[in-house]
């Protein structure tokens, strides 16, 4: 019998050993994050909705075509992070970002490495930073970051 | 068709809303649910229907609701139900399940301990798990960009904000607008508190409202809706799930004397009570609201169970409770309750 100071310990790892298929819109989406581009797609009202959905919000009809957008973009609203989360993209303060980008009608959602919070407001144009190494995911956007800085 | 049966609250009880409880989620709730039982004087064994709202998420195991039976008892077997959202959600299923007509009453309960894990890490998991939940975009952050929205539109400013938060966490001496941000635009003030605690509330149709209950809050309406999840796809500065939910359930029919509106962040009560058209006339969360404690998929249901004990108490005739669930105001319920006329 163990003494008391000898507590016992296993390991306990909980892991899902399959892999799942994105879908045929989000899975596209991810796959330009890794070539390096971004895409969106088009609702049958002629929005076009990035990051892409399979179904329009507004209505439920399933959405179309893909339309290229641009990886620049405006912040339309902010949010300055003081102190880091580990699992946040960042390790610095940095903004979080709801960010239109050009071609787009909708606003996606990332971190803005803008330094220090005045640099930042919204109507601040912005550019995708990618990452160096990319993998099919939303961190393949690495961050934005200022068009001027 | 015929007309849709009365459903009423009769009676509502809470647990204390502490900063962490060391009692177990049966404990918690067998706390909430006596209370209830006993105010409306109904024996366990008479209840017709049973359904509780929870997170398995907050407990870290599945299937957590169920131990939380023992609080109830489920031999001999009893109609029960689960919804892993706040209990006003589940609320709702029973209200529907009295308008069936086969059973005269139901127990709703609702318990959350969200102290037992960081919930900044937690509620990241009700995220869409391909464009957000990667981020680990946290739920003050995601509120933060929501103010910020707000900020921008010229319809509020953090001074309103932080009349909010000194009105709902009744602060000595008021929340400073100097005190440092948490995610900026949002200082402490703020943003909601940890809370542990369970609530429950026992509804009953028609004649059998009358006989467990001097003066019911007959619910007159009752509607959830839900906006895109994907939070650049809406105008974050508008609730028009609340705006639509609160036309159904038939808030503007009448005035409305008291209203407790479930708004974990300051500038999410402006928003809600400007959803619902409330004029400067109603009262909004003489409790407090989620402001003041927020034990998670509980503050919901204690909303509306606040807004019930105003009429129970002979304190208003017409009352409004309304819940929220997601991010940044993603899914709203309103009801409206009233003292019989």
């Amino acid at each position: 019998m163990a003494a008391d100071d000898e507590t016992l310990t296993a390991p306990y790892l909980l892991t899902y050993d399959y892999r799942r298929s994105c879908g045929p819109v989000i899975g596209r989406f991810l796959a330009g994050l890794r070539a390096g581009r971004i895409e969106g797609v088009r609702t049958a009202g002629g929005r076009v909705i990035v990051p892409p959905v399979e179904y329009d919000p507004d209505n439920g009809e399933p959405t179309g075509d893909f339309v290229a957008v641009s990886s620049t973009g405006t912040v339309v609203s902010w949010a300055w992070v003081v102190e880091p989360r580990p699992n946040h993209p960042l390790a610095r303060p940095f903004a979080w970002a709801l960010i239109k980008l050009d071609g787009a009608d909708t606003a996606m959602l990332h971190a803005v490495d803008a330094g220090r919070p005045s640099r930042i407001k919204t109507g601040a144009r912005v550019k995708a930073r990618f990452a160096a190494e990319r993998s099919g995911h939303i961190r393949d956007l690495a961050c934005f970051e200022l068009e001027d800085a | 068709m015929s007309a849709r049966r009365e459903v009423a609250i009769v009676s509502y009880a809470q647990t204390s809303f502490a900063p962490h409880t060391k009692l177990n989620d049966a404990e918690l709730v067998m706390e909430a649910v006596t209370a209830a039982l006993e105010r409306a004087q109904l024996p366990r064994k008479q209840i017709g229907f049973c359904v509780s709202g929870s997170s398995d998420y907050l407990t870290g195991m599945p299937f957590s609701f169920v131990g939380a039976l023992d609080a109830v008892g489920a031999w001999p077997p009893i109609q029960e139900s689960h919804v892993e959202m706040d209990g006003a959600w589940a609320l709702y299923e029973a209200w529907v399940r009295l308008l069936h007509g086969d059973i005269d009453t139901a127990l709703v309960y609702a318990f959350g301990r969200s102290s037992l894990g960081d919930l900044q890490d937690v509620l990241v998991a009700q995220l869409d798990p391909y464009y957000l939940a990667p981020l680990g975009v946290d739920p003050n952050s995601l509120a933060a960009l929501q103010a910020r929205a707000l900020l921008d539109t010229g319809r509020a400013s953090e001074r309103d904000f932080a009349e909010v938060a000194t009105r709902c966490k009744r602060t000595a001496g008021g929340a400073p607008l100097d005190a440092p941000y948490v995610v900026s635009p949002l200082r402490a003030h703020d943003c909601p508190p940890v809370n542990d605690g369970a609530a429950a509330i026992v509804l009953a149709a028609g004649d059998r409202a009358r006989a467990l209950c001097k003066r019911p809050a007959w619910i007159r309406g009752i509607d959830h809706r839900i906006e895109a999840h994907s939070l650049g796809a809406r105008d974050l500065t508008r609730s028009s799930s609340t705006t639509l939910a609160a036309v159904e359930a038939g808030v503007h029919t009448a005035p409305i004397e008291i209203a407790e509106l479930h708004a974990p962040y300051s500038h999410q009560e402006l928003i809600v009570k400007e959803a619902l058209q409330l004029g400067d006339g109603v009262r909004i969360n003489p409790s407090g609201g989620a402001l003041a404690a927020n034990p998670l998929m509980v503050a919901g249901l204690a909303r509306i169970g606040e807004a019930a004990q105003q009429i129970l108490d002979d304190n208003a005739r017409r009352t409004l409770g309304h819940a929220t669930s997601g991010p940044c105001l993603q899914q709203n319920l309103v009801c409206v309750m009233e003292a019989s006329s």
